[in-house]
């Protein structure tokens, strides 16, 4: 890996959306791809309220700090923490938001908001808990920042050891969110 | 003649420091006894408490350690839990135990530890001189309550055999006195018991003994065992509060 | 690549946790305190697999004191906690250190003084290394800045303390506690016997052993201070560790654990902006590598302290530079941690004021 590669981003929730478990995923496929890589819940008083909050971040270099005030991108699954996290997206950054959940999104100069309807591609697989699923694949197929396989491959590694009835469906609900993506490009072409 | 009393062979020779009168040298006697009886002096470890009896490993010829104020059971905890067939037991006074120790033995009972704690009550804390301990009787007088202890200020003493035998972890409890012969024996044979206990694995055993303090009480030895008999054992009835279920 | 797929992604508490069983490590006491309980909670699923002891004691005092008992018993034992809990376990660590037995103690420092805050903090760097309980006495303090070296310190740790006979102190802070990094356990080449005769096991076929730490004789004690203190001796000649970058520069920043990771790539930024600055980073906080610092020492040379704290390390930074260099201080504390950004204006600023 020759090239300067830097990604960080915020992902949050609420506890249960499974927030920790995609950034623990986005983190583990890059690592297989030779990154370096941080992961770091939130462990604020946020934590208890019920939300849910973690970064990760990815470089071709060592990483100092794994906490980042200005995230590049920021993917939010509910409109607490867009209220919460939304500004603090830095400018020329994205927001990945779950619009099936947020209904007041603001306005963001600057920043490029791509809506994902995660928790209604979810419900329409049978299972709203892999919302989180569609988001990630929505955020690697429009930042490219690891390869859908790597993911797939870490998903198949995570859930081996006790859920494996589950990799299906999480599997399907990634490649859709990577699809709606996909489409819409083809349709408006840039975002 | 034949030899009918003689210094246990798990004491070292020395002379011991205690005050005349004071049920340490008692208890500390017996204690060894036991363990001679037992024959367990290669495989049981105790602890020394900060308090009169600090010295005890001057006495006691077995693998000792000297730990700090009340922590006897928490640090018996950690010994048990390394070495589970060995004999654990802890030596402490009222300050120790009931004071400063209170969290460590209640948890210890709790726990249901496999060790035996020797508790020394005396109503007062000896080796500092005779202040008022947790388990000093109302009216008594010490060195902090001179007037005489009043429960409204300083509050009520504390019946630890009643207290721990509510907990599940605790299988044998018995209170004793160390004042007269025939109590001396009951505490002999109670203290073998509590180590018998232990040694089949049935859980946490205490012996509560009312001693003498006649230094601390500021009494002669001969007043303090009449103390002892019409003012203590009164407050603190002696019997086994819990045996343990076989 | 090959290197990476042997790789495993842990957070730093799970990463000690499972270091120290790898040490040996059979018997953990402790109680719950935040940021560090994912190290409870995995000795609590792991001991029993290994067949060690995992026990919640009801207190860090109670916690600290199984430990003494434990490590008295001749057996390798941890706790963990966090500044409060660490503070209620003073005493024990005195007893334990006076008492010459070995351990490894975890201090996953967050904001205080008080009951704080419970983001990252360096806080209780003083504690740690000047002793916290009463007397003369000494942990030997290690402070990882990533997971990979919180595993390695915690394995290395349990071997210093066999050899010293001392508690050894893990320091590190929320962040590296709670983040997940790649790393890899590295395995033990040689197992070192260590002689453990003085373990407490049942007086058999041999004279009685006591662990005591009251020697009411003043010769006694003082020689028993001498005793133990020729360790810590022995500690500073062989025993420091500390990372050091482009030591030539004129600008040196002192930092250690999450700050030193932090400030590395601040220098990496001051460097592109053509400002060059070393680092010099403790690893082991007692024994303190002054060396490294008196050695490098000079009139051209600027030490820049970077603590989340109100200013601890910087007065052993002072002390090794022995006044042939400026020391400057620079703290974040309650918990807020210095960005990178915030790091390279300090420096900026610092490197252009006049000497």
């Amino acid at each position: 890996m020759s090239e300067d590669f830097y990604e960080d981003v915020l992902m949050a929730g609420y506890s249960g959306q499974g927030l920790m478990f995609i950034g623990k995923l986005l983190a583990y496929s890059a690592m297989t791809e030779g990154r370096n890589v941080t992961w770091i819940p939130s462990y604020g008083v946020e934590m208890r309220g019920g939300s849910a909050n973690c970064t990760v971040v990815m470089s071709s270099r060592s990483i100092g700090s794994p906490v980042v005030a200005h995230p590049s991108t920021a993917i939010l699954m509910n409109q607490y923490s867009l209220e919460k996290f939304g500004s603090c997206v830095k400018v020329g950054g994205f927001l990945f938001l779950n619009s099936s959940l947020i209904t007041q999104k603001g306005k963001r100069g600057k920043i490029v908001t791509i809506e994902v309807p995660a928790t209604e591609i979810a419900i329409e697989l049978g299972n709203k808990q892999v919302a989180n699923m569609s988001m990630l694949g929505a955020y690697i197929a429009h930042l490219k920042v690891v390869s859908k396989q790597s993911v797939i491959k870490a998903l198949r590694l995570i859930l081996e050891t006790e859920k494996r009835n589950l990799f299906k469906i999480n599997k399907k609900a990634l490649e859709m969110g990577c699809e709606h993506i996909e489409s819409n490009i083809k349709k408006q072409g840039a975002f | 003649m034949g030899i009918i009393f003689q210094r246990p062979s798990s004491m070292f020779p020395v002379h011991t420091h205690y005050c005349a009168g004071c049920g340490h040298g008692i208890v500390n006697r017996l204690l060894a006894e036991v363990i001679d009886e037992l024959e367990i002096r290669e495989q049981v470890i105790g602890t020394a408490p900060v308090g009169c009896a600090v010295f005890l490993y001057n006495y006691l010829n077995c693998d000792m350690f000297e730990v700090a104020h009340g922590r006897g059971p928490a640090v018996m905890t950690g010994f048990k839990r390394v070495h589970p067939d060995l004999v654990a037991f802890t030596y402490q006074g009222d300050g120790d135990l009931a004071s400063i120790g209170m969290a460590e033995v209640i948890h210890a009972a709790a726990r249901g530890e496999n060790i035996t704690v020797i508790f020394i009550n005396n109503a007062v804390f000896g080796m500092t001189g005779g202040q008022m301990a947790p388990t000093t009787l109302p009216g008594q007088k010490t060195t902090t309550t001179p007037q005489g202890r009043t429960c409204k200020i300083y509050g009520h003493p504390i019946r630890v055999c009643e207290l721990l035998s509510t907990l599940e972890g605790a299988a044998y409890i018995v209170r004793s006195a160390v004042n007269k012969p025939q109590n001396v024996i009951k505490t002999k044979k109670a203290i073998k018991k509590a180590f018998e206990v232990q040694m089949k694995g049935l859980g946490f055993s205490m012996v509560e003994v009312l001693s003498q303090c006649p230094t601390g009480w500021r009494m002669s030895p001969i007043e303090s065992t009449r103390f002892v008999e019409e003012e203590m054992i009164p407050y603190y009835p002696l019997g086994e509060f819990k045996q343990p279920k076989v | 690549m090959g290197e990476l797929k042997e790789k495993t992604l842990l957070t730093g508490n799970e990463a000690i946790a499972e270091a120290a069983i790898k040490a040996g490590c059979r018997y953990f006491f402790g109680y719950p305190i935040t940021p560090q309980n994912k190290i409870p909670e995995y000795f609590s699923k792991r001991l029993p697999e290994v067949g060690g002891v995992y026990l919640q004691a009801e207190s860090e005092v109670a916690a600290i004191n199984m430990v003494f008992g434990a490590a008295g018993a001749g057996a390798r034992v941890m706790t963990s906690s966090s500044s409060p809990g660490i503070s209620l376990m003073q005493e024990g660590l005195s007893y334990i250190a006076a008492a010459e037995l070995p351990c490894v103690i975890v201090n996953i420092m967050r904001g205080g003084p008080g009951l704080g805050g419970i983001q990252p903090a360096q806080s209780d760097y003083f504690q740690a290394t000047k002793g916290g309980g009463h007397g003369d006495y000494h942990l030997l303090v290690l402070a990882p800045s990533s997971v990979q070296e919180a595993a390695d310190l915690t394995m290395h740790a349990f071997d210093l303390a066999d050899k010293y006979r001392n508690p050894v102190m893990i320091l590190g802070d929320g962040y590296i506690g709670q983040m997940m990094e790649p790393m890899i356990f590295r395995e033990k080449k040689d197992k070192v016997s260590i002689d453990k005769s003085w373990a407490l096991t049942g007086a058999k076929g041999r004279l009685r052993n006591l662990i005591r730490t009251c020697y009411l004789d003043p010769k006694e004690l003082e020689q028993h201070n001498l005793n133990i203190h020729n360790k810590y001796k022995a500690m500073k000649k062989t025993e420091q560790l500390a990372e050091t970058l482009e030591t030539d520069a004129d600008i040196i920043i002192v930092a250690f654990g999450t700050v030193a990771r932090i400030s590395k790539t601040a220098i990496k930024i001051l460097q592109s902006k053509g400002l060059k600055v070393g680092l010099i980073r403790p690893i082991t906080l007692f024994p303190f590598p002054s060396s490294e610092i008196s050695t490098m020492a000079n009139d051209d040379k600027r030490f820049i302290v970077i603590e989340m704290n109100m200013g601890q390390m910087v007065e052993d930074v002072i002390i090794g530079a022995g006044g042939k260099s400026e020391v400057h201080f620079y703290g974040r504390t309650g918990g807020v941690v210095p960005t990178c950004e915030e790091i390279v204006r300090v420096v900026q600023k610092i490197a252009k004021m006049e000497s």
